[in-house]
């Protein structure tokens, strides 16, 4: 399974001489392995997404976590939206009040974009999705409502050998007492338990937190505590806060690395433009 | 992997921070959470206990009403809940830990997440006016 970071930035594309090693392009992966291929998020990091891309069978999927407008905006640059041979399937959150196609046509609807979900010549097919098991190609995937702002969803992709658990926006740590201890009381450890390679949020530090609690992110903390609980084997934190910049963020690796020992697990920053083969 | 839905671990976070007890049941009426006021009504602390089966914490109270009746399980807040998912309310009287008599409100409510699904149940107890 090979996992490429397209778009690793929170909250707004932040692209600067201050920003170009981390990346400032938002939420935006690539999974993919042997013929199968999954497009996570759509911010505008998929831009990235060129013909070449298109597998043989001209079928594209897109996971959705949530509909805010750093995980959708790159949608509508999204070329293979435009080609009329290209099956797309959109998969996202369902929610009791209104349908995904719906609310993604909010986007997709003059006067915030010329076109219209309706009008997009490829075929496409919505799924709306809660916690719920499915394939697509190799991969084994289950989603999962996670805590953050109106309806997310976490993603589990099995492929044959390894697991890769994405969670961009989640804040497991919410309430008074931090993260439960008890692991059936921790959003998120259903489908993020013993992966190969988890990609979380860690928008914050624990000062930024204090004061952006029930933002729906996680402090850098928070994201460690999670993932020992998880007991993966890889960390990936980001969706990085659109002010850290690149040496910011190298700082803050620097004091990492003086906890390094506390943890059984690689953890690192999150590198636009890296892949990751699991 | 038998993790809580979130739309109930939310539910938790919620009692943890407030100081009316709360009790949160899973479908079947098995206590599964009690915040810190709800300690001190249950005399027992939830690190201790851990969840409860229905038969042992129901039977903790005494429900009555004013004339020291012994009001039937049918008839309490939680249970019609869990019985057919609307929220309830009644004020009836308990036998505290120390053998007295107290009137209390009951509010209790469904869980019912996001995909229209039931997942428990929740009673809040107030201290009843006079």
């Amino acid at each position: 399974m090979k996992v490429n970071l397209w778009g690793v930035r929170g909250s707004i594309p932040t692209t600067g001489s201050e920003t170009k090693v981390y990346g400032g392009q938002t939420s935006c992966m690539v999974v993919s392995e042997e013929d199968s291929l999954i497009v996570l998020d759509g911010g505008s990091g998929i831009q990235t997404f060129n013909d070449a891309h298109i597998p043989k069978n001209k079928r594209v999927d897109i996971l959705l976590t949530h509909l805010h407008m750093d995980h959708i905006q790159g949608l509508g640059f999204f070329k293979p939206f435009f080609r009329e041979d290209v099956e797309i399937h959109l998969w996202g959150p369902s929610s009791n009040t209104d349908s995904l196609s719906s609310r993604l046509s909010r986007y997709f609807s003059p006067p915030l974009f010329p076109v219209r979900l309706l009008e997009l010549p490829c075929k496409l097919v919505m799924h709306e999705i809660g916690n719920t098991d499915f394939n697509i190609g190799n991969f084994k995937i289950q989603s999962s409502y996670i805590i953050h702002p109106g309806p997310t969803l976490g993603y589990r992709i099995e492929g044959k050998q390894s697991v890769f658990t994405y969670l961009p926006d989640h804040e497991p740590a919410l309430g008074r007492n931090g993260m439960i201890k008890d692991h059936n009381w921790i959003s998120g450890y259903n489908i993020a338990h013993h992966a190969d390679l988890l990609y979380h949020d860690g928008q914050y530090t624990a000062t930024n937190y204090a004061t952006h609690k029930g933002w729906g992110h996680s402090s850098i903390e928070d994201t460690l505590a999670f993932a020992a609980a998880c007991e993966i084997k890889h960390l990936l934190i980001g969706h990085h806060d659109p002010s850290r910049t690149d040496a910011q963020l190298d700082e803050l690796t620097r004091e990492l690395r003086e906890d390094v020992d506390k943890y059984n697990f690689e953890f690192n920053f999150a590198i636009e433009g890296s892949e990751l083969e699991l | 992997m038998s993790a809580h839905a979130i739309e109930v671990i939310l539910n938790r976070q919620l009692a943890d921070c407030l100081s009316i007890p709360v009790f949160i049941t899973d479908t079947k009426g098995n206590l599964i959470f009690y915040n810190e006021p709800a300690e001190e009504l249950l005399g027992t602390r939830f690190e201790e206990t851990g969840s409860m089966p229905v038969e042992k914490w129901s039977t903790i109270f005494t429900p009555m009403d004013e004339s020291s009746n012994v009001i039937p399980p049918a008839e309490l807040p939680l249970v019609k809940t869990l019985e057919d998912c609307y929220p309830y309310h009644k004020t009836f009287w308990i036998l505290s830990l120390k053998g007295n008599k107290e009137k209390i409100s009951v509010t209790s409510y469904p869980i019912i997440g996001r995909e229209n699904k039931f997942l428990g149940a929740v009673a809040i107890f107030w201290k009843a006016k006079d």
